[in-house]
C-alpha cells in the first residue's frame, strides 16, 4: 500500500550512509487551470517530510508548491550502519500522509 | 464452513486496521502542520521568507556552498539542485527562486549527524538564478546559480 507512495534506497559509502528516495504525489500549485474546464486545480503538495534513522530524526524537509512533481529527494549522514533502519514520512496540505520504511543495504 | 469464517474474520480484521490507519493519518498532520511556515511559503517577497525561516534576512556570500544546477533548464517542471556545503553545523538549507510565484522552494532542516548536502528537483517559472541560503553555527550564508529556463514550469 505505501509502496506505490515512496521508493527508498539508502547504502553506505564508507562512513556516510547515502539515502536516495522518490516520493509519488501530484504536488500541485493551485495555480494551474484545467484546459478542459478552465477550473482552477486546488492546490495538493507536500508540506512536511521526515526522514528517520533508528527513529531518530536525521532530516526535516518543509516544502512548498515549488517542489517538482513526484519529488526526489537525497542527502547523506553519518552515524549509520548496514542493516539499520530509515523511515520516511511524509503529510501534504490535505492531511494525507504516508511511511514507507527501509533498511540501509 | 470453516473455509468462510476464516475469510470473514479477515475481512473484517483488515477493515479495522484500515481505520486505525486512517485515525492515525488524520490525527499526525494536525500537529505537525503547526510547525511548517505557511506565511513563508506563502509571501512574494524573497527577503521576507528568508527571515521568517531563519530569523534575519542578511546573509553574506560565501565560497563554501555550491548550487549546482543545470545552466539550462528545458523543463523548468524540474530543475534538479543540489546544494553543497563543507560548512561545519550546517542546522538548515533554503533553496529559493526568486522569480516564482512564491520564491521559497524548500527548506531542509538538518541533524548533528547530517552532511551539508541535499538534492532535490524543483519548479521554475522563468530564467533566474536558485539561490541556496545555508544556516550554519547560528550565521547565515548563501550563494547562487543563474538557471536559463526554455519551457516555463508552473504554466498550465
Amino acid at each position: 500500500m505505501a509502496d506505490n507512495k515512496m521508493k527508498i534506497r539508502a547504502w553506505m559509502t564508507g562512513d556516510r550512509a547515502t539515502v536516495k528516495a522518490i516520493l509519488f504525489h501530484p504536488m500541485e500549485t493551485g495555480l494551474r487551470k484545467d484546459k478542459a474546464t478552465g477550473q482552477a486545480i486546488p492546490a495538493h503538495y507536500i508540506t512536511e517530510v521526515k526522514c528517520e534513522h533508528q527513529d531518530k530524526n536525521v532530516l526535516t524537509c518543509l516544502w512548498g508548491p515549488g517542489v517538482s512533481k513526484n519529488p526526489f529527494l537525497s542527502f547523506r549522514f553519518k552515524g549509520a550502519k548496514a542493516g539499520d533502519s530509515l523511515k520516511i514520512s511524509w503529510v501534504d496540505n490535505k492531511g494525507e500522509s504516508a511511511t514507507t520504511t527501509s533498511t540501509i543495504g | 464452513m470453516n473455509n468462510l469464517r476464516r475469510t470473514f474474520l479477515k475481512a473484517g480484521m483488515t477493515t479495522a486496521t484500515v481505520a486505525v490507519a486512517a485515525g492515525a493519518g488524520l490525527l499526525t498532520p494536525g500537529s505537525v502542520l503547526a510547525a511548517w511556515p505557511k506565511s513563508a511559503f506563502e509571501t512574494k517577497k524573497m527577503d521576507e521568507a528568508i527571515k521568517i525561516l531563519n530569523g534575519s534576512a542578511a546573509a553574506t556570500n560565501s565560497k563554501d556552498i555550491t548550487v549546482e544546477a543545470p545552466d539550462i533548464a528545458e523543463n523548468g517542471a524540474v530543475v534538479s539542485v543540489t546544494v553543497k556545503t563543507n560548512l561545519a553545523n550546517v542546522e538548515k538549507i533554503t533553496i529559493l527562486v526568486p522569480e516564482n510565484v512564491s520564491p521559497l522552494a524548500a527548506s531542509y532542516e538538518l541533524s548533528a549527524q547530517t552532511d551539508g548536502f541535499v538534492t532535490g528537483r524543483i519548479k521554475m517559472r522563468k530564467t533566474s538564478d536558485v539561490i541556496a541560503i545555508v544556516k550554519a553555527g547560528g550565521k547565515l550564508m548563501t550563494a547562487k546559480k543563474p538557471v536559463k529556463v526554455t519551457l516555463g514550469g508552473c504554466g498550465g
